[in-house]
């Protein structure tokens, strides 16, 4: 084996282990957001147990990039791209985090019945959910275009969290009783929203990946 | 390349021939003052004629043919006019193999500034010691200098022969692969004094060792079958090159 072989063979190994991580992420968000919607306790703890996985792809993807900087001295996009690795790994971690910020207010509304049926919550992780999937397809195909389609829809994301918070906020005034699981479902539009963010940051990631340039998605 | 530098080397549309083989094409550049400027591509490339050409080296070379025009300070250096001599006394050159005379390390520096008429004996001790000092070489042989050169470590040969450069007072420096003879902890003493240099010299650097060029250089020129791909900055060259061509070669695709 040569030495560009072995070197475009963990390359390789990196990517894959990337779009595992996002996979990992997608499935993360969408069942703490089942959870919720059916107050389905089992499956919130599933999410929590699963993070761990999630945490430990990120170490894998920083001790590999670091063992192809050490052994192979990278440069121009070869850099680039195990610098976006890097930062994509970090992104997702974060968004693997609070997909389980999600999952733990199952845990925390246990027993409660929900004060209102879930609607735009549900939607808005549905959003994010394609962002996830979108950003890192956009890393895989090395598509700017995706990255930038991709990081318009948080304008959607970001005009339900305020819807959300809006509703929230009058069921709070309307009924004070209701104050403490609207706190905690407002605390899921956030988190929902700070998912959305990070994916756009992925979106970001590609874009210094292909072009060399860092451009602001958010 | 924009550089708001000053450049010393001016290099207009030259073509080099060796008898039929055509080893510089229309190569154009201009080569900053007081920096670093690194000549890099696989074997065959072109980087060390052009080297060579800046101080008439390839002179020496049957069936050397030129075309085109070098200037160094605004002077056409293969004008009729242009005495050889003088020209590499400005133009210093460090080879591959560290190539001391078979004399002492005094002698050595001593060599160029004697055959330039300097007598006086104090003249020369302190040309010797200033040559050392700027080659970080003075406090490890102040106490040996009537020893021969080749009792040197090949790291140290090497700084001897860069002070030995010095010691006729040149304006650029040049060094042909200076450092892949030497251990890695000469190289990098090597490379420490080069970054002190730049400050005073202009230095043309060819190396094969890309990580070299991109940890020493300040502008970088990639050279492919005689011809300049790409001429930048150093660190937006190795981040981020314009032709694919050089991304490939310096991400080791060929070369």
């Amino acid at each position: 084996m040569t030495p560009r072989k072995e070197f475009d063979h963990y390359l390789d190994q990196l990517h894959e282990m990337l779009v595992d991580m996002g996979g990992r992420v997608e499935r993360a968000l969408a069942d703490a957001m089942q959870s919720l919607k059916d107050m389905d306790i089992s499956l919130a703890k599933k999410v929590i147990a699963t993070d761990p996985d999630i945490n430990r792809l990120e170490e894998q993807i920083e001790e590999l990039g670091a063992k192809l900087i050490v052994t192979q001295q990278p440069v121009a996009k070869d850099l680039r791209r195990i610098l976006a690795a890097f930062k994509i790994a970090s992104d997702l971690e974060r968004m693997g985090d609070l997909s389980l910020d999600v999952a733990k207010v199952t845990l925390r509304l246990e027993g409660q019945a929900l004060i209102k049926p879930l609607i735009d919550l549900p939607r808005m992780a549905e959003i994010v959910q394609t962002m996830i999937f979108e950003s890192i397809q956009s890393f895989v195909q090395e598509n700017v275009d995706l990255a930038y389609k991709m990081a318009k829809d948080d304008d959607q994301v970001d005009a339900l969290y305020k819807q959300i918070t809006r509703e929230l906020f009058s069921l709070m005034l309307e009924n004070p009783l209701t104050i403490s699981q609207s706190m905690q479902l407002s605390f899921v539009g956030r988190f929902i929203e700070r998912i959305a963010d990070h994916a756009t940051n992925i979106g970001e990631s590609v874009v210094y990946l292909v072009t060399g340039k860092r451009p602001d998605l958010n | 390349m924009q550089t708001t530098m000053t450049s010393l080397i001016e290099i207009n549309k030259l073509n080099l021939y060796y008898g039929s083989f055509h080893a510089l094409k229309n190569v154009s550049m201009r080569i900053p003052e007081k920096a670093i400027t690194a000549f890099i591509g696989p074997s065959g490339c072109g980087k060390s004629t052009l080297l060579r050409t800046l101080n008439r080296m390839n002179d020496m070379i049957p069936g050397t043919r030129i075309e085109g025009e070098i200037s160094i300070s605004g002077t056409d250096i293969y004008s009729g006019s242009v005495d050889v001599e003088t020209l590499r006394k400005k133009v210093g050159m460090v080879f591959q193999q560290p190539n001391p005379f078979p004399k002492s390390i005094y002698d050595n520096i001593a060599y160029g500034p004697r055959l330039h008429g300097i007598r006086d004996r104090k003249t020369l001790d302190e040309i010797v010691e200033t040559s050392l000092r700027s080659a970080v070489l003075w406090e490890e042989v102040k106490d040996y200098l009537k020893r021969s050169a080749f009792s040197l470590s090949g790291g140290q040969q090497q700084r001897l022969c860069i002070a030995r450069a010095l010691a006729v007072n040149p304006d650029i420096l040049l060094m042909d692969e200076a450092t892949s003879a030497l251990d890695p902890i000469s190289t990098l003493k090597i490379e420490e004094l080069v970054q002190e240099l730049k400050n005073r010299y202009t230095i043309v650097m060819v190396t094969h060792n890309m990580h070299q060029a991109a940890r020493v250089s300040n502008q970088t020129v990639f050279f492919l079958n005689g011809e300049v791909v790409e001429y930048d900055e150093t660190e937006k060259l190795f981040s981020n090159p314009s032709d694919q061509r050089t991304e490939d070669y310096i991400s080791g695709r060929f070369g």
